[in-house]
């Protein structure tokens, strides 16, 4: 895509979002923009994995709970660290647990692998629904810490920490894709065993990625007991943070970096627009018919029906010129 | 012969209780244009897979340009100069004819070529294989003998030292087989050893300096065309007792 | 301690008579037309919410209900494996989208059936759910207890009969034949005058069919509220690839395995950690024996 537009547009983003946090007001904003923004690591990281090397998983939920407990336990430990510290520690957790749990499931083809990561992450659960330590079952309060330095309140913190979240993940996300390793990962989604003949190290590029996609579900989880202030295996394993994850990608488009994004913006628009004026349940519903909609008639995501969409355009003209 | 470049030394493959491969000694010289041939299920994928390391042997030694490669991986192999054709072409869907050819370039042959003005590179391959005008049309719906003709350049741009060819001319007509054979002999001209897996037999006869003939995992025969179409034993082994 | 491991192996045991129920469909349909129908708990639960409405609106016996409502399952499973073949297997799709298909599918009707059902749990009413029959009636134990309640031996006995059931179908029918076939040789299959879309369909059929009941079975045993399903998911795929794919002497084994595995571990060590154990069977069976105890190989 963009080469040298790319590098200017990251930083008038962030730029942009500071801008926000001193013009708005309506705390509103600043929540709705985080579940966005969410929505978009999350999608981002699992198409590293799904998309990018075609490695359908469904435990990405587990990573995202691992960054979120290990604030949780940071929190407890430490009573109460900078959430920027657990922001900084969680991705390394999340992702030495994605390397490791790589290294054992990789081995496994496709189906699999599908179903070993979703194992994985029921273990993790139910190993965290049995630690006192954390909360258990039972859950773990968070307080919000009353003095904010820089910002006027607590969000709008978490507000820029997750846009800076979100813009590494997509300038990692982008570097994988345009890479020399991202060329090895599409081979390898295309057809591992000729990469594999064509010199290219499967195992370790898997590995690269799944241990990128478990740092950056980490990413997203850290700030989110700071969020939602109370943390249970319930709600940060939940079903719908795997479907989230996705359905993002799938809908936005698997091929390139810029899929979850568009499809986090869709998704988290829709989420939140129909969860406050409908009902929950209802987005939910939404949510999933639009995702089975789309594997089963668009699979190529949204990006996928515009480039469609291109070509026709360019026969059309080729036809009448 | 002078140092090969291929030594397999009392190779043994089981699957399970079968035995694919028994104790098969090959040894390969450089730029040397050998034939593998033998009944329907004599192994002689199974050696392909061993030699190239889509397979790991049980017993036995492979040893290529001096080293010992035994258990690594196909992807070291590859990168060694050791490349292979699949029987069934495998190109890489979602990409272009030549973005394929990126892939051997920038990972198979990273040590062995210029990183600079690959698609020239690339264009070079093409052009041997006569794909060149189709550089960028997508791979995923080629023709039978277009997906053989990617497959070559695929391999080509690998820069290998050693191309395993897994019966590249199987199901092509008589003018396609000798297009490929062109192609064969072109790559051997530039320093390739080749190993010809084929049931064509005229193919065969007139690509390869020597033949080796498998019949159920054992190697029952070895030496020039001439000496292989006269030996009892490959006869037998073709049409039974 | 005897007794209670006694107890806890044969209430094992008739759980996992019941798991076999469950896991029946999928090994039909993962084991031999190589779908990967993560759903499948979720067809049970539905036929367990048609069971609950039928017992609580006519007073029908939850079981007997299932049998009657079974060829509604049959026709769906039917329509649902047709959808499927457009859009994925026609169009030379990887297993993988279709995966992520069923996936989007369970989180489908477990949000359908919250919105209809609401969170609560939902049970029926039988004359034998709350009756026990202890063995130490019929045979002589000593002082030993061994119950086996009503609710759980009747499942069992049904499932049981069911997995037979299909058993036979698959072995001695010409059509059960052409299922076991249809994923060796599609040629030789049409060769015989089967069309193997057909074949396939009514093998998924059959599946979705055997849903319906063990959904019944299940809601007989505990209550039921819609992500009930998630729970089974892995125990469904353990018992699946354990007992090796599409065996289905092999899945009922495996099932009875796990059954008596995730019994002992819940009265040993502690039900929350029940949930894990399918799944860490499932893991080291994945790494060590993947084509299962009794697979194909």
């Amino acid at each position: 895509m963009k080469l040298n537009k790319f590098w200017p547009i990251i930083a008038a983003l962030f730029l942009v979002g500071i801008a926000f946090t001193m013009v708005v007001d309506n705390e509103y904003y600043f929540y709705a923009a985080y579940a966005v923004m969410q929505l978009m690591i999350m999608g981002i990281a699992w198409n590293i994995l799904g998309g990018f090397t075609g490695y359908v998983n469904f435990g990405s939920g587990g990573f995202f709970a691992v960054g979120a407990y290990t604030t949780v336990f940071l929190h407890r430990a430490f009573d109460a660290p900078p959430l920027l510290i657990a922001v900084l520690v969680a991705p390394i957790v999340s992702g030495l647990i994605g390397l490791g749990v790589g290294y054992f499931t990789l081995r496994l083809k496709g189906v699999y692998f599908a179903i070993a990561t979703l194992a994985v992450a029921i273990i993790l659960e139910t190993i965290v629904v049995n630690w006192e330590y954390v909360g258990g079952a039972g859950g773990y309060y968070l307080l919000i810490p009353e003095d904010v330095v820089f910002f006027d309140s607590y969000i709008e913190w978490l507000f820029v920490l997750i846009l800076a979240i979100t813009l590494i993940a997509i300038i990692v996300s982008r570097y994988l894709n345009s890479s020399k390793i991202g060329q090895g990962l599409a081979a390898i989604r295309d057809d591992e065993l000729a990469a594999e003949c064509m010199g290219v190290p499967t195992l370790k590029l898997k590995l690269i990625s799944t241990t990128v996609m478990g740092g950056l579900m980490g990413a997203a989880g850290a700030p989110f007991p700071y969020f939602i202030t109370f943390v249970e295996p319930a709600s940060a394993f939940n079903l719908l943070v795997a479907v989230m994850a996705i359905a993002v990608p799938m809908i936005g488009g698997t091929a390139s970096w810029i899929g979850p994004v568009i499809g986090g913006l869709l998704l988290g628009t829709i989420q939140e627009t129909v969860t406050v004026n409908i009902s929950s349940e209802l987005n939910l519903l939404i949510v999933g018919v639009v995702l089975v909609g789309f594997i089963s008639l668009a699979p190529q995501g949204i990006t996928g029906l515009y480039q469609d969409f291109i070509h026709f355009i360019r026969k059309r003209r080729k036809g009448n010129g | 012969m002078a140092e090969p470049i291929l030594a397999v030394t009392n190779l043994t493959k089981r699957f399970g209780g079968f035995v694919a491969l028994d104790g098969v000694d090959i040894s390969l010289a450089g730029k040397e244009r050998l034939g593998l041939i033998g009944p329907n299920g004599s192994g002689k994928t199974t050696l392909i897979n061993c030699i190239s390391g889509a397979l790991f042997n049980e017993q036995g030694k492979v040893n290529f340009e001096g080293s010992d490669i035994t258990g690594t991986s196909a992807s070291n192999r590859a990168r060694l100069g050791i490349v292979r054709t699949f029987q069934i072409p495998r190109p890489f869907r979602s990409m272009t004819i030549i973005e394929n050819l990126e892939i051997p370039m920038k990972y198979a042959a990273s040590g062995r070529l210029q990183q600079r003005h690959l698609r020239d590179q690339a264009m070079e391959s093409l052009e041997l294989v006569g794909l060149q005008d189709r550089a960028d049309e997508n791979s995923a719906n080629l023709t039978q003998i277009d997906m053989r003709r990617l497959e070559l350049a695929r391999a080509l741009s690998a820069k290998p030292s050693l191309l395993l060819s897994d019966e590249t001319m199987a199901g092509l007509s008589s003018s396609e087989v000798d297009e490929v054979l062109d192609i064969l002999f072109a790559l051997n001209e530039r320093g390739v050893a080749v190993i010809m897996i084929e049931h064509i037999m005229r193919a065969v006869m007139k690509f390869s300096e020597r033949i080796v003939v498998l019949d159920a995992g054992k190697m029952i025969a070895d030496g020039s065309p001439d000496e292989i179409v006269a030996n009892p034993d490959v006869e037998r082994a073709y049409l039974g007792e | 301690m005897t007794e209670l491991f006694i107890n806890a192996v044969v209430s094992g045991l008739l759980l996992g008579g019941f798991y076999a129920a469950v896991a029946l469909g999928l090994s039909i349909v993962f084991g031999r037309l190589d779908i990967v129908n993560i759903a499948h708990p979720a067809f049970v639960i539905i036929g367990s919410y048609v069971t609950f409405y039928v017992n609580e609106n006519f007073g029908l016996d939850p079981i007997v209900a299932s049998f009657l409502f079974l060829p509604l399952f049959f026709l769906f499973g039917i329509g649902m494996y047709r959808f499927y073949y457009v859009c994925f297997e026609r169009t030379g799709q990887e297993s993988l989208t279709g995966l992520a298909y069923f996936f989007g599918i369970m989180f489908i009707i477990e949000v359908l059936l919250i919105l209809v059902y609401g969170v609560d749990y939902r049970n029926v009413q039988a004359p034998y759910i709350g009756e026990t029959l202890w063995i130490n009636d019929w045979v002589p134990l000593g002082n030993f207890k061994v119950s086996l309640p009503y609710r759980m031996l009747v499942p069992f006995i049904v499932a049981s009969a069911v997995t037979g059931g299909v058993y036979l179908y698959l072995s001695k029918t010409f059509m059960g034949r052409a299922i076991l076939a249809v994923s060796q040789d599609r040629i030789a299959l049409q060769l015989m005058g089967a069309d193997p879309i057909k074949v396939k369909q009514w093998a998924f059929g059959i599946a979705i069919a055997t849903a319906a009941i063990a959904g019944a079975l299940l809601i007989v045993i505990h209550p039921v509220e819609p992500s009930v399903g998630r729970l089974y998911i892995g125990r469904v795929f353990a018992i699946v690839i354990l007992g090796g794919m599409g065996s289905v002497s092999g899945t009922f084994f495996a099932a009875l395995m796990i059954g008596i595995a995730e019994t002992l571990i819940s009265t040993f060590i502690g039900p929350s950690w029940a949930p894990a154990a399918a799944y860490g069977i499932l893991l080291v069976t994945l790494a060590v024996r993947p084509q299962g105890l009794f697979g194909r190989g």
